[in-house]
């Protein structure tokens, strides 16, 4: 038990520091802005698929769930407005950060464990080059452009399909279902999710980078270190996704 | 004559076992100094200290006179763009060509056009005998040989004022660890001040040392002039050097 508290102390420990680095090294020479670019390219476009299938699905059967369930009180008319807030505030950020987010950040903590378990970090470091500005500021970079577009076009999937199946399956209006839901929907509910969606890209990234330069134990622990992310990412998003949407309700919604 | 590294009273424990103990030792200006010593025995974490890879628990480490266990990844960096280190495994970047890992210090320290730094990549194979056919290979397409001198050229690119090797012939055939130590004496003549070499080849000693300290456990059972140390009679580092030494750590 003693040695599990320790451990985990460690990890988020080293998170942080690794955290604090990298906010060091941002403004630091050289940009390394075609790494940059490449990065987005990796995370966002390769991704691209996953994240909008997810979401026009989980459109769709939030539309049709609440439908069916909220006809029982003569709410169906509601759907559109329900679907969307849940979609816009909640799903569409958080199912693109764990969906991308395992994704983006089991890829690299495979890539840079690999390059710790083989020295090749350590051959970075040797050469002068500063390896937290070379490896991970561009990743963190990308991921904070990648996930709120990411998010952004989930949302508009997510949003699409839940009206669609509406009109396929429940005959209603799109004309009515739209005009409902942007009356209910403010831009805060849109904003609340793409900015949620902003930091949820640095802490998955950053935990990637953190599990992966953390490797220890050869081709096992890459492994391991592989599956781990995959964990962290998931409770992370989870986890942080309470306390942040408490701190933006605060914030940003008066009392709660 | 000069000291370019100085190590003072370093201690380093991984795991709760002690790998160096109080060690201290100068590799002067102009010297090729060779650090022997069993598997284990500690060489490859002095050569971590001495590049700034890791810290000491306590002592103190300098380079070029500065105290390098105080100072931050930032901070290191313009002290380790005058070191050149070759790894034992060569660490060259698995995903880039030969031409793109020599290639790799200048297209980050320099803003050199690439007509000139593929020059100064091939002078940098050329000098570590290796053909212009090898730029676009990976890593994975060369022998343990070729990749243990394109980590030289690499290194070189830098022209460092020290440079590092961690066991630069294990793994190689008696050929290829002749031309490596041929390279070694090649490179301190003619590029570096001051080599380190740490190695537990006593063929590779001859032919580089100026001086030899012999690590044993964590301290050094020996260290002085080639000769010396390799001719001494103080029983540990005879029974090492004629191979009947054990370590008492497992």
């Amino acid at each position: 038990m003693e040695a599990y508290l320790r451990r985990t102390a460690m990890w988020y420990g080293g998170l942080s520091l690794l955290g604090g680095r990298v906010l060091r090294n941002l403004a630091l020479p050289p940009s390394y802005l075609q790494h940059v670019v490449r990065e987005i390219e990796v995370m966002g476009v390769r991704s691209l698929g996953v994240a909008l299938i997810a979401a026009v699905f989980t459109g769709m059967v939030f539309a049709l769930q609440s439908a069916v369930n909220m006809a029982r009180f003569g709410a169906e008319a509601y759907v559109g407005p329900v679907s969307a807030l849940a979609i816009l505030r909640e799903l569409g950020p958080v199912l693109t950060a764990i969906l991308v987010g395992g994704k983006v950040a089991s890829g690299i903590t495979a890539e840079l464990g690999s390059m710790k378990v083989t020295e090749q970090i350590d051959a970075l470091r040797t050469l002068g080059v500063n390896y937290i500005k070379r490896l991970i500021v561009p990743r963190l970079l990308a991921a904070i452009v990648v996930f709120p577009l990411l998010t952004v076009l989930a949302d508009v999937v997510g949003v699409l399909g839940g009206m669609v199946i509406m009109y396929l399956e429940r005959g209603a209006d799109m004309y009515t279902y739209w005009n409902v839901t942007t009356y209910w929907v403010v831009p805060r509910d849109f904003l609340m999710g793409v900015g949620k969606s902003v930091f949820f890209g640095a802490i998955v990234t950053l935990i990637g980078c953190y599990n992966g330069l953390s490797t220890e134990g050869g081709t096992e622990g890459l492994g391991r270190a592989t599956t781990a992310t995959v964990v962290h990412v998931t409770m992370g998003v989870i986890v942080s996704d309470f306390f942040l949407t408490k701190l933006i309700l605060i914030l940003f919604w008066g009392r709660v | 004559m000069t000291a370019i590294v100085e190590v003072i009273d370093v201690w380093k424990r991984f795991d709760g076992l002690e790998v160096l103990r109080g060690l201290s030792l100068e590799a002067l200006k102009g010297e090729t100094l060779v650090v022997m010593g069993g598997s284990g025995s500690g060489k490859t974490v002095l050569l971590r200290h001495i590049a700034g890879l890791i810290q000491p628990d306590r002592g103190q480490v300098k380079v070029f006179g500065q105290n390098i266990e105080a100072l931050s990844e930032e901070e290191l960096l313009p002290i380790r763009r005058r070191m050149g280190f070759v790894f034992q495994g060569a660490a060259l970047f698995d995903s880039l060509s030969v031409h793109e890992n020599v290639a790799y210090p200048l297209r980050e320290h320099t803003r050199l056009s690439e007509d000139r730094i593929r020059a100064r990549v091939v002078a940098a194979l050329a000098r570590v005998g290796l053909p212009e056919d090898v730029l676009p290979l990976l890593p994975s397409e060369l022998s343990g040989g070729m990749r243990k001198r394109v980590g030289i050229a690499r290194a070189l690119m830098v022209e460092p004022d020290i440079m590092l090797y961690d066991e630069p012939t294990a793994g190689l055939d008696p050929t290829n660890a002749r031309l490596v130590a041929d390279l070694i004496s090649e490179v301190q003549a003619g590029v570096c001040d001051t080599s380190i070499v740490v190695t537990h080849d006593l063929e590779l000693t001859r032919a580089v040392a100026t001086r030899v300290a012999v690590l044993i456990d964590g301290r050094f059972a020996a260290l002085g002039p080639r000769d010396a140390v390799l001719e001494s009679d103080e029983p540990v580092v005879r029974a090492f050097l004629t191979g009947e030494a054990t370590s008492h750590r497992v």
